[in-house]
């Protein structure tokens, strides 16, 4: 087990690696600058100006060279400063910024496991039901629907209409003033949208795999056996078939720790949320390479590792196909 | 079960705290007493990257900068030069040297005093080559700079130069908290020391930036007590929120200013102001096109597009037709220059004379070629690219035919501008407010690659005038030669100037003292006030440091 574990630890150092460069590669293919270079198009900044900036930021350097330099940083875990005029490290702005898009994503996703897993099972238990069908529909609508204008309705619904939720950010304008119960039931308000509208879209995914897992369970024999033993539906659902169905879930699990860290862009920027996708938005938007460079390389890890835990995590839970 | 009864009580709970009275019609129209207090709540699409305004080249950046910081000098609301933390200054004879004459008494935030060792600070910051900084180019034209005493400061040009004046209204920087280190890393970058009417309190990353009134700013106490700017980076929450008057001011675009902001319950919060905004968009042309070189085209083109029709259709009537590269608002503004009004007629007289025929299918051809070109557009601009179908539509009319291309903006530049590689393009124009010096759009000298003659205009006259004009300080001989300069672009038709839009602005009842201006209307923010029993914002905690 543990030389497995090392293993794949090992193996994840040059996969790391070769997704570090073709990034590098990719981010530096775009057309522009960084926007620190100057502006596009504004008569203030002449070209020697520009020149003199683009050696400050050792852009003036051939890419094999800045690619270089950056990997002599990460080895040392510094993923340099940002290409913003405010220079912050850029492991800070991303500390910054991961929890408040972690949370979220956390919420969103406890949501969506106690809904969708229920939903799943319901639909499979009473398959071809008149609820099941509403159900499918409820889920599927939730998938297809583009929440940017679900969460623009629920905003004007909310917001304007009633002035029951507010609209958007994390926190009210006099967060500072409220009592300690104020400012969670002011936190909680903020979050009720935006984790809502966010878990919706994800309902079908888990409902679906839910559904059709424990659809094949239900199919085995030994359920049969346990139906033929006497033994009540309830207990032959909880007892025989989840335990079974659930199986694959710890798969997706495994996959969704990425997308814990990843926000999404065009969600964060309508409910204001000074989360990973805006940051990682904004820095492409302006070319702030290290910054670019340091998300994707985090991402990356997550992923690899996501999967990793993934593996060991099926391989503790299902004896089939536990490795040596 | 238990779940869905502390989710029935948790929604009742939001029910109970979100109660708050509603205001009667006509409460907020009493313009009452300036009183101080009260909070003003603005939004911003993008977040501030930087607050030593010289390091930032964002709008964002500079808004907040201008509550934090002071220049030398700075614009009146008609757009005149006048003395801000300079109490006058004299210029020598021969418009070489400026010798500025400090106000005394001025403190920084942080209780200093502010001298003219400071202003030679920021003089000398912005020179150094390890100074990251986009505005340099100003300042470099300096010969000498000295301090002669405490309050009094000196600099000596090369040569005389019309612009130099209000480059001084750049944000002076804080010696005693600068010097000797390294701007780049200083923390004035999130936590700015000015002298200006606003202190700076917090920024809270993403989320928004917290000022409080200066109580011993040179200028008096600014009546409205703290200013928030928040981000909110999609523009549809950033209407909701101003409808919910959770922001007090935001500006609209034509179809929020026209359709959906004309309600009695808006009209009862908002006030809402128009004015004339420092930009025009204009089609151009590249000059080096084999039939764009010749005038009679880009005039006959003038004829064919029908400007009216874009500002109502597009703009829904808030704008005006640009007839040149200035505002009517302004001194510099000729309005006796040469108009094209549109004339399918004219139109096409011109294009025979230059020497099309139109053919057995009506196009328009000349030696066999038929008269057809591309529009370039960028990406992500709607009006532009709403303009540029318009003009289609119209040049069909008369025969010519034309594609439309729409470019994301990055290879827009590096790809088509800059390799001179189009042929006509719809694009917009910053109008300085500051000094109306072209010579960077308009000289011929500035072809190069990344300057922005880029469709090679050259006009042995215009280089001149431009030129005399940048070296002259008085007002009314520099008027003369932009005068001449505005005949001649009107005649010559290197763009079609097609519009320039309107500002249109939602600001909150309760704000008083507003008054719209050739300069726009954040020129007297500091004096805007809140009558007491109209505040909103009662609570003094926050304002308290």
């Amino acid at each position: 087990m543990l030389r497995y574990l090392l293993k794949r630890l090992i193996l994840m150092i040059p996969m790391l690696l070769g997704i570090t460069l073709i990034s590098f590669a990719v981010i530096h293919l775009a057309p522009g600058e960084p926007d620190v270079v100057g502006a596009e198009m504004n008569p203030k900044v002449t070209k020697q100006m520009r020149e003199q900036i683009r050696s400050l930021y050792g852009l003036d350097k051939p890419l094999y060279t800045q690619y270089y330099m950056w990997l002599k940083r990460f080895v040392k875990l510094d993923f340099g400063t940002s290409f913003t005029p405010d220079r912050r490290p850029v492991i800070d702005k991303i500390k910054e910024r991961l929890p408040i898009t972690i949370s979220i994503n956390f919420l969103s996703m406890i949501l969506i496991f106690f809904i969708g897993i229920p939903i799943g099972v319901y639909c499979a238990r009473y398959k071809d039901s008149i609820m099941d069908k509403a159900f499918t529909t409820f889920v599927f609508a939730g998938y297809a629907m583009p929440y940017f204008w679900l969460a623009l309705l629920l905003m004007m619904f909310f917001g304007v209409y009633l002035e029951l939720l507010p609209i958007s950010g994390l926190k009210s304008f006099n967060y500072d003033e409220l009592s300690a119960v104020g400012k969670i039931l002011d936190m909680l308000k903020h979050l009720i949208l935006p984790v809502c509208v966010s878990a919706f879209g994800g309902l079908a995914g888990i409902s679906r795999y839910m559904k059709n897992g424990l659809l094949e369970v239900l199919r085995q024999e030994y359920i049969t056996t346990a139906y033929a033993k006497g033994l009540p539906e309830s207990m032959v659902l909880k007892k025989h078939a989840l335990r079974n169905a659930l199986l694959p879930v710890i798969t997706i699990l495994g996959f969704s720790v990425p997308g814990l860290i990843g926000g999404s862009v065009i969600f964060e920027t309508i409910f204001a949320i000074p989360g990973m996708g805006q940051l990682f938005y904004m820095s492409v938007m302006s070319r702030d390479y290290p910054t670019i460079m340091g998300i994707l390389v985090i991402g990356a890890f997550l992923t690899l590792l996501g999967n990793l835990l993934a593996d060991l995590f099926y391989a503790i839970a299902d004896p089939r196909i536990r490795i040596g | 079960m238990t779940l869905r009864k502390a989710f029935v009580l948790l929604i009742l709970l939001l029910f109970l705290v979100t109660c708050g009275p509603k205001k009667e019609q006509g409460f907020y129209d009493d313009p009452g007493k300036p009183a101080y207090g009260d909070t003003m709540i603005t939004a911003s699409i993008g977040e501030a990257s930087c607050l030593i305004p010289i390091l930032a080249s964002d709008s964002a950046s500079h808004e907040i900068a201008g509550y934090v910081y002071n220049g030398l000098v700075k614009l009146d609301k008609n757009l005149n030069i006048v003395g801000d933390l300079a109490e006058s200054w004299d210029i020598s004879k021969d418009n070489l040297t400026f010798t500025f004459h400090l106000k005394k008494g001025v403190k920084w935030h942080d209780g200093k005093p502010f001298t003219a060792h400071d202003v030679m600070y920021t003089y000398k910051v912005i020179i150094d080559p390890k100074t990251p900084t986009p505005y340099s180019s100003d300042f470099r034209e300096v010969k000498e700079a000295k301090v002669i005493d405490d309050y009094t400061f000196q600099v000596t040009y090369n040569k005389p130069f019309a612009p130099s004046l209000i480059s001084w209204g750049t944000s002076m920087l804080p010696k005693h908290l600068l010097e000797g280190k390294d701007i780049t890393k200083s923390s004035l970058i999130r936590k700015p020391v000015g002298t200006g009417p606003y202190v700076f309190k917090e920024w809270i990353s993403g989320d928004r930036v917290v000022l409080i009134a200066n109580d011993t700013h040179f200028e008096g106490k600014p009546f409205i007590a703290r200013h928030v700017i928040k981000v909110i980076p999609d523009s549809a929450t950033m209407f909701l929120e101003l409808k919910n008057n959770a922001i007090d001011s935001m500006s609209l675009t034509p179809l929020q200013f026209t359709k959906q902001t004309n309600y009695p319950a808006f009209k009862r919060e908002f006030n809402r102001f128009q004015y004339l905004s420092f930009t025009y968009v204009y089609f151009g042309y590249n000059l080096k096109h084999q039939f764009f070189k010749d005038k009679r085209v880009r005039q006959a083109i003038s004829h064919a597009i029908n400007k009216q029709e874009i500002i109502d259709g597009i703009l829904l009537g808030q704008g005006i037709e640009a007839t040149g590269p200035y505002k009517p608002d302004m001194w510099v503004y000729n309005k006796n220059v040469k108009k094209y009004e549109y004339s399918k007629e004219k139109a096409l007289v011109l294009l025979k004379e230059a020497g099309f025929e139109k053919g057995p299918d009506g196009m328009l051809s000349k030696d066999g070629k038929p008269l057809e070109f591309t529009i370039l557009v960028n990406q992500g601009n709607d009006v532009r690219i709403r303009c540029a179908e318009l003009i289609q539509q119209r040049f069909k009319d008369i025969g010519i035919s034309v594609k439309i291309r729409v470019v994301e903006w990055a290879s827009f530049i590096n790809e088509f501008i800059d390799k001179r590689n189009f042929e006509a393009v719809i694009l917009g124009w910053t109008i300085s407010s500051s000094d109306p010096d072209i010579y960077d759009v308009w000289h011929s000298s500035k072809q190069g690659s990344k300057e922005l003659n880029f469709m090679s205009f050259e006009n042995k006259e215009v280089d001149e005038l431009l030129v005399k004009a940048r070296h002259t300080f008085d007002k009314n001989e520099r008027k003369r030669y932009y005068d001449r300069i505005q005949e001649i672009l009107a005649e010559e038709q290197p763009y079609t100037f097609l519009f320039i839009p309107y500002a249109n602005l939602a600001i909150h009842k309760r704000f008083k003292g507003i008054e719209p201006a050739p300069a726009g209307i954040s020129y007297n923010i500091f004096t805007w006030y809140v009558p007491e029993e109209q505040r909103r914002y009662k609570s003094n905690v926050a304002i308290s440091p």
